[in-house]
């Protein structure tokens, strides 16, 4: 190795850099994780879809959990309904987070398709979802239970999403369960 | 008129810049001093277009003028005029014109402070400067037009300006950042002089010392401005986040650091001459790579401007011209033997050594840490996002090897120290910084051993400059004739150096101590924080410029005495909805006490509140603006341009013998 080579690695070096720029330049890192991961959902005080209840963070934590991103604007959501709906009925916790939506729209849509959740929070303005960092609907927490975040999944919630990625990571909540 | 006329300027700087780059270079290759002597007014003219582009932008802002695309979509007319002014830089087109209205007011004013550079060395130094002056410039006229219109069908008013910019803090951060960012293409296009000169000697090193000198302090104090903002503005008492565009400017701000001090090593004793002229590239690149993070959308961040890959695409070609090309140059021409200076290892030179072992693991650190989401992503493994706990489990180590060494430096002799004279030097600041270090944070119970390890150090840092200060004082034959001795530039590392010790203190004080307090609270409600007694009177409206608040009126207390009101504000702004918290601090050298309003809760008035008191958080931004002071103290010193002037003497020797 020439004394002159070793001067050549910062090139070298540079090359690799621009190399996974360039890769960088058509990738998505609006996929990334939420800043929220492992850190405590925010408190919020916002009306429950068709009801006069006001909801804070206790009425959805306190099990490990999913917190559902929805709106009827929301044209995945219509395809991720069913799917939850299947999960509901396996047991499964799912809080909705109605997000930037009108209560007469989003009440008919449930009591059209069903109601997949045991509460509907109504997040008209969007102020829980700017806290929460919400990029758009649909999108799903994964809560534990002391309502912390564990998990974000931006998108549709499908049988391969749950059964891949969520499902694991719910059962070793459930399991690792400490009473809060 | 005015923006059409704004852009013809910009279009007029650009080709003025393609004529910089290239007649002057051709004339220093082939001899022709007449295309050399072009330079400095290529330069000044630059400055002037790029100027009058500018002032036609913030025209079209000022006015309202709605038509103007950029106008139309970042400002709006409630805005107070000193933030329409703002709005200029406070979005990506307007951003970038103030980056090219900055490097042609570096390059203009390297043409017109530097009379006495070789003409050789001075029209390639401006060469370099113009060439990087045509990418910014292409990439405002040719992706980001700042001047475009809506035409037909201007609005009527303007979506107004990001909220969280509307800020005193934010009117001077960019600007500031700027011109430390773009102030180091200075020492870059120094260092290429000379590799295409093919004379690395210590006049290159000396002429790039002021102007980088001047470059980091005001990256110094862009970062600090950013934190303080960040700690007030985004409401929850945080003050660094190591989020990419952060880590963006403080990348450079790290290698810059290790570069001033290769630098002082190269100017006085001619060493690692390869290794500063890498880092004078390295510290540019950095600049660079940070603009391409921010704007190419290639990481996500609470800072990157909206985004759009062709503009990434453009930055990435350059940043590859420039660095590419800067570093084949530098793998050709540096000289690829080592200096026969030699130095001991007992000797001022290999502390500063490691001072660039230092911020270079730093600098890679958090390059790689940035990069990392990004490398894996592009490996397709996966996202990961990278945050606090690696930073700081590298950094704090990092830092805490750096403050020793930093504090046997000013007592450090060049060439060859021995130990023995280290030893009887350092024995009292040793001793006394063990015992501060044990005893001051008894003052704070409960006792905490980072803050104990964090005072040690740094009054270790403090008495071994007040030991070197002492000495120089001692060797004068009166104390009055021994203080004129000492030269700006060893004020400006005192200061500089009281600086870092300052931000030491204040980092880990703040880390360690600081309370917190997330609760519900209700009108008439108090609460106790650490001595402090916090009572919420009551939530009224107020109504600002542009936005409508909730505000909420605190009274603290401190054993009965009075000690602050406190009103934080939720805003909502008019134009865009959007809702701001504005936190409300009540500032102190030792401790802040710091307010911010959550949500409200339940329908009787109640709220969240987030409580905060922080101390000594404030030493962290006064040691950034020592550090900047002693940057700028030490560019003043005379020695630089006593320099000048003999090398002026001795180029009219030469011309006059000629």
């Amino acid at each position: 190795m020439g004394p002159r080579f070793k001067l050549f690695l910062p090139l070298f070096l540079f090359a690799l850099l621009a190399i996974v720029l360039f890769r960088g330049l058509f990738l998505d890192p609006s996929e990334m994780p939420s800043a929220l991961i492992d850190r405590p959902l925010p408190s919020f005080s916002l009306p429950a879809l068709g009801g006069d209840r006001q909801l804070s963070r206790e009425d959805v934590t306190g099990e490990v959990a999913l917190l559902n991103v929805w709106a009827t604007w929301c044209v995945s959501c219509r395809v991720e309904h069913p799917y939850l709906k299947q999960l509901a009925d396996k047991g499964i916790p799912i809080y909705g987070l109605n997000y930037k939506d009108s209560d007469s729209a989003a009440q008919r849509w449930l009591d059209e398709l069903g109601d997949p959740y045991r509460l509907n929070i109504a997040d008209r303005e969007g102020t829980l979802g700017v806290d929460l960092g919400v990029y758009g609907a649909p999108e799903t927490y994964l809560l534990d239970a002391n309502g912390v975040v564990r998990y974000r999944h931006v998108g549709v919630v499908d049988a391969q999403v749950w059964e891949t990625v969520l499902e694991p990571l719910y059962r070793e909540l459930k399991t690792g369960q400490v009473a809060p | 008129m005015i923006p059409e006329i704004g852009h013809f300027a910009l279009i007029i700087a650009f080709c003025l810049s393609l004529i910089l780059a290239t007649v002057p270079a051709w004339g220093a290759w082939r001899g022709n001093s007449v295309a050399m002597a072009l330079a400095p007014s290529l330069a000044v003219g630059m400055l002037v277009f790029v100027a009058i582009s500018f002032a036609c932008l913030a025209t079209a802002f000022l006015q309202d003028d709605f038509s103007v695309q950029l106008v139309a979509s970042h400002s709006n007319s409630l805005l107070p005029p000193i933030y329409k002014f703002s709005a200029v830089w406070g979005n990506h087109e307007g951003s970038l014109l103030l980056w090219a209205l900055i490097l042609a007011f570096w390059t203009a004013a390297v043409a017109v402070l530097s009379p006495q550079l070789p003409l050789l060395v001075l029209s390639r130094v401006l060469s370099v400067m113009g060439a990087i002056a045509i990418g910014f410039m292409a990439f405002s006229l040719f992706t980001s037009n700042p001047f475009a219109r809506l035409l037909p069908g201007a609005p009527a008013d303007g979506g107004d300006l990001n909220p969280l910019l509307q800020d005193p803090g934010l009117i001077i951060h960019p600007p500031l950042l700027y011109m430390g960012y773009v102030g180091f293409s200075v020492a870059f296009a120094f260092a290429i002089a000379a590799l295409l000169g093919g004379r690395l000697d210590a006049s290159w090193a000396r002429w790039s010392r002021p102007w980088t000198n001047i470059a980091w302090g005001f990256l110094s104090l862009g970062i600090m401005l950013g934190s303080w903002w960040a700690y007030y503005e985004l409401g929850w008492g945080g003050w660094w986040f190591w989020d990419p565009v952060e880590n963006a400017s403080f990348m450079p701000w790290l290698a810059g650091t290790a570069l001033i001090h290769s630098l002082a090593a190269t100017e006085k004793r001619g060493l690692f001459k390869s290794w500063t002229v890498l880092l004078a590239i390295f510290a540019f690149s950095l600049s660079l790579l940070g603009t391409f993070l921010v704007r190419s959308g290639v990481l996500t961040s609470v800072h990157a401007f909206a985004t759009d890959p062709a503009r990434g695409m453009f930055i990435l070609v350059f940043l590859a011209v420039v660095v590419g090309g800067s570093l084949t140059l530098y793998a050709f021409r540096a000289p690829a033997v080592s200096s026969r200076v030699g130095f001991d290892w007992v000797s001022r030179e290999s502390l500063l050594l490691c001072n660039n072992v230092v911020f270079l693991v730093a600098t890679l650190t958090v390059l790689f840490g940035t990069l990392f989401p990004l490398i894996v992503d592009a490996m397709g493994l996966g996202k990961v996002s990278v945050g606090p706990p690696y930073f700081n489990a590298v950094f704090v180590p990092l830092m805490a090897l750096l403050v020793p060494v930093m504090g046997m430096g000013p007592v450090s002799r060049w060439k060859r120290d021995n130990v023995s004279r280290w030893r009887q030097q350092l024995l009292i600041p040793t001793a006394v910084a063990v015992l501060c270090g044990i005893t001051l944070p008894l003052l704070h119970a409960p006792y905490n051993i980072w803050v104990a390890l964090a005072v040690l150090l740094s009054s270790w840092l403090l008495l071994g400059l007040l030991q070197d200060f002492w000495q120089r004082l001692r060797n004068a034959s009166s104390t009055a004739s021994g203080v004129k001795r000492l030269t700006p530039s060893y004020w400006g590392m005192v200061i500089a150096h009281l600086g870092f010790a300052a931000c030491v203190i204040g980092i880990v004080a703040t880390s360690q101590y600081s309370v917190e307090h997330d609760l519900k609270m209700e009108p008439g409600d108090s609460r106790e924080l650490a001595g402090y007694e916090f009572r919420f009177i009551e939530v009224a409206q107020v109504r600002g410029p542009n936005f409508v608040a909730d505000e909420a009126r605190f009274e603290v207390t401190r054993n009965g005495e009075w000690v602050a009101n406190l009103n934080p504000q939720k805003r909502r702004y008019l134009a865009s909805g959007s809702i701001m918290t504005e936190a409300a601090i009540d500032a102190g050298l030792f401790r802040d006490l710091y307010v911010a309003m959550g949500e409200p809760v339940g329908t009787d008035g109640a709220w969240a509140m987030r409580l905060h008191y922080k101390p000594m958080v404030r030493w962290m931004w006064l040691g950034a603006i020592l550090m900047a002071v002693g940057a700028f103290a030490a560019a003043a010193d005379k020695r630089y341009r006593r320099q000048r002037v003999a090398t002026k003497a001795s180029s009219e020797a030469v011309l006059h013998g000629a």
